[in-house]
């Protein structure tokens, strides 16, 4: 029997554990064990995905280390936890990992009721439906009794419901537990459709198909996904490193720091904002028990956010999802930092 | 006899150490149960099981009873266990019919026959079963014609991607009889009407029986191995023909040995039924997961399938039991 073994651990571990044990300093135990644990999905290409040599890439995976070089100084000293849908909360929670970073969707439920909380937003998402081109399917709204693979354990079965009753389309899922598995099966023919957040799509599309033109992702989209990593609650101190490094990495393509002009920047610039992201006048590092140069190493490790999106995700990816909604608030999207000062 | 209080008497210390083991097992489970309780109000983790009153929010795709969205959490459960009874009892009716027939087969006066039911037997039960089970799964979804392009087998009889269709008879909703057939029918991208097995019911469904059929071959095969051989050469030289022999004979002395390993095969098809989540097919497990998700509620929702399977597992036993003592050999 196969259940969600990690789930039932963590059940266990939470069995075992004092109850009077403070849920301690994130940061002293990190630094101790001279490693951030970080969960990551099992294999969505741009997010997160290991390749042949075991070495992990994905905008995901990059906030993780740019986490590491901000309170190690070692973008390398990050430990990945591979962990399907049902898995990660119960691995956050239980202390298995320190941050979960694995396109989980901001939502009040997951925000008020885990014991977790979310530390920003680091990928503004839908949920949208993919086709097969020859099935002349055009909108979302013909999707008549049709039946649509999902994978379970996300906020995508929900959504499928609410536009399928929404529309009056009577919709069949056919749910997996496995990505992978749900992949497969939309591959095989199986379902009329697949649905998962757009950018998944446009990952699975490119990734997995063999012929990415014969596979059409429908218009809609029917729902907010706005994917954000998430920490423990009880340690706000860790909670507001994770969140402001995100916002750090805003910030610092906000005011055209980048992986290659940080180190001249931090010698050379006397932009006062400049400085005081870098750390040269003001000691920000100070006020999160973090190094001075906490986000001058995050941006040398990984590059601003906007590197990150495109090296990972962009128009030049394989993955080739446009900015969108993702770009700076002043360049026609919706990801606005508040001020690192 | 007065039992009277004293260390010296066996059977009082007896009493006294079960007592304490028992306290002391209660008290361990009190223990782990209050320290999870107290971990996950610490950790300002919700618990509790109120939530399976509220309403699930997600469909599934098969259900025996009607099922929509809007029912509560509770509701889902039970089509999840419904589905899981299904898959499991239509399992263990198919695999004792050809698992006793595998396991009669190894006795059988022809050679190829003989090594045929062999071969069934290693082959089937040294395969793991999620490799069996993703195999059919694989062969059904990729060989299948689509929907739209569906194989008829014969009046009403559509097999497709969206698996085996049927005619059903149309029940009145105020009860009574069929007024008359829903029949399949193709249209668009899918088959409206009538009924379906779906893919992964039919994949599981084939992948259990396959497997614990082999395992029910060897309890057969054990079973009529162990009537003594005399017992045939009696029947034979009464005259009695090899079939009678086999029905009257040998399978009533060997149904004494066969029962309680049976019990035991029926019990592990109910159980590797969870495999069913690798599938697709929305079993107790898959509903659960889904549960998990929506509300977190995990230790809720492992235990409320530990109690479905608990549940299942409890009552097989109890009516192969009950079969095996009107089976068992009567002392007169």
């Amino acid at each position: 029997m196969k259940f969600s073994l990690l789930s039932l651990l963590g059940a266990a571990s939470l069995a075992l554990l004092a109850p009077a044990a403070h849920a301690g300093k994130t940061l002293d135990a990190i630094k101790a064990r001279g490693q951030v644990v970080c969960g990551v999905s099992s294999g969505v290409a741009g997010f997160s995905a290991a390749d042949s040599t075991g070495n992990w890439t994905g905008l995901d995976v990059d906030v993780c280390r740019a986490i590491a070089a901000a309170t190690l100084g070692d973008p390398a000293k990050v430990k990945f936890v591979p962990l399907t849908s049902q898995q990660r909360f119960t691995a956050l929670q239980s202390g298995e990992v320190d941050i979960l970073s694995r396109n989980t969707t901001f939502t009040l439920t997951r925000d008020a009721s885990l014991g977790l909380s979310f530390v920003g937003v680091t990928y503004y998402d839908g949920q949208g439906f993919m086709v097969p081109a020859k099935s002349k399917v055009k909108s979302a709204k013909q999707l008549k009794g049709a039946t649509v693979c999902v994978q379970s354990g996300t906020t995508t079965e929900k959504n499928l419901t609410d536009f399928s009753r929404a529309n009056g389309l009577n919709v069949k899922p056919v749910v997996f537990e496995k990505f992978e598995a749900a992949n497969a099966a939309y591959f095989s023919g199986r379902c009329a459709a697949y649905t998962t957040d757009a950018s998944g799509l446009a990952s699975v599309r490119n990734k997995e198909s063999k012929s990415p033109a014969d596979h059409v992702i429908l218009p809609e989209l029917i729902s907010k996904e706005p994917l954000g990593p998430l920490v423990r609650r009880g340690d706000d101190e860790w909670a507001a490193i994770a969140r402001w490094v995100i916002y750090g990495l805003v910030e610092a393509e906000e005011y055209g720091i980048t992986q290659a002009s940080v180190d001249k920047l931090k010698a050379e610039s006397k932009d006062p904002v400049v400085m005081r992201l870098l750390g040269t006048s003001e000691d920000t590092g100070k006020l999160l028990g973090l190094e001075r140069d906490w986000l001058g190493n995050a941006v040398k490790a990984v590059g601003n956010y906007g590197e990150v999106f495109e090296r990972n995700v962009g128009p030049k990816s394989p993955v080739a999802l446009p900015r969108g909604l993702n770009n700076l608030w002043n360049h026609g999207g919706i990801v606005y930092a508040p001020p690192v000062r | 006899m007065t039992a009277r209080w004293s260390w010296r008497s066996r059977r009082l210390r007896g009493w006294v150490y079960q007592g304490l083991a028992v306290a002391a097992l209660g008290l361990l489970v009190a223990l782990l149960l209050h320290n999870t309780l107290a971990n996950l109000r610490a950790r300002g983790i919700q618990s509790g099981f109120g939530f399976l009153l509220d309403p699930a929010g997600f469909d599934i795709g098969e259900a025996l009873i009607r099922y929509e969205s809007m029912d509560p959490y509770l509701r889902a459960f039970a089509v999840g266990g419904l589905n899981t009874l299904r898959v499991a009892l239509a399992g263990i009716v198919l695999a004792t019919l050809l698992g006793a027939l595998l396991g009669i087969g190894r006795f059988a006066r022809n050679a190829l026959l003989r090594g045929a039911c062999q071969v069934y037997v290693e082959a089937f039960r040294n395969i793991p079963l999620l490799l069996q089970l993703l195999t059919w799964y694989l062969l059904l979804t990729e060989w299948l014609p689509a929907a739209d392009a569906a194989l008829r087998l014969g009046d009403g009889l559509l097999i497709s991607k969206n698996g085996l269709s049927l005619p059903w008879p149309i029940w009145p909703p105020d009860g009574g009889w069929p007024t008359g057939w829903s029949w399949p029918v193709v249209d668009g991208l899918s088959i409206q009407g009538g009924a379906s097995l779906t893919p992964e019911f039919l994949a599981l469904l084939l992948g259990l029986t396959l497997y614990t059929a082999a395992f029910i071959a060897e309890v057969v095969r054990a079973g009529i191995a162990a009537v003594p051989a005399g017992q045939v050469e009696a029947a034979a030289s009464l005259g009695l023909p090899r079939g009678v022999t086999l029905r009257r004979v040998v399978l009533p002395q060997a149904l004494r040995v066969i029962v309680p390993p049976l019990t035991s095969q029926y019990l592990n098809l109910t159980k590797n039924s969870s495999l069913a989540v690798a599938i697709g097919y929305p079993d107790v497990v898959s509903i659960a997961n889904t549960s998990l998700n929506q509300t977190g509620r995990a230790v809720e929702c492992i235990a409320m399938i530990m109690a479905v399977y608990l549940g299942l597992s409890l009552f097989t036993a109890a009516a192969m039991n009950a079969y095996n003592r009107r089976v068992a050999i009567r002392e007169r």
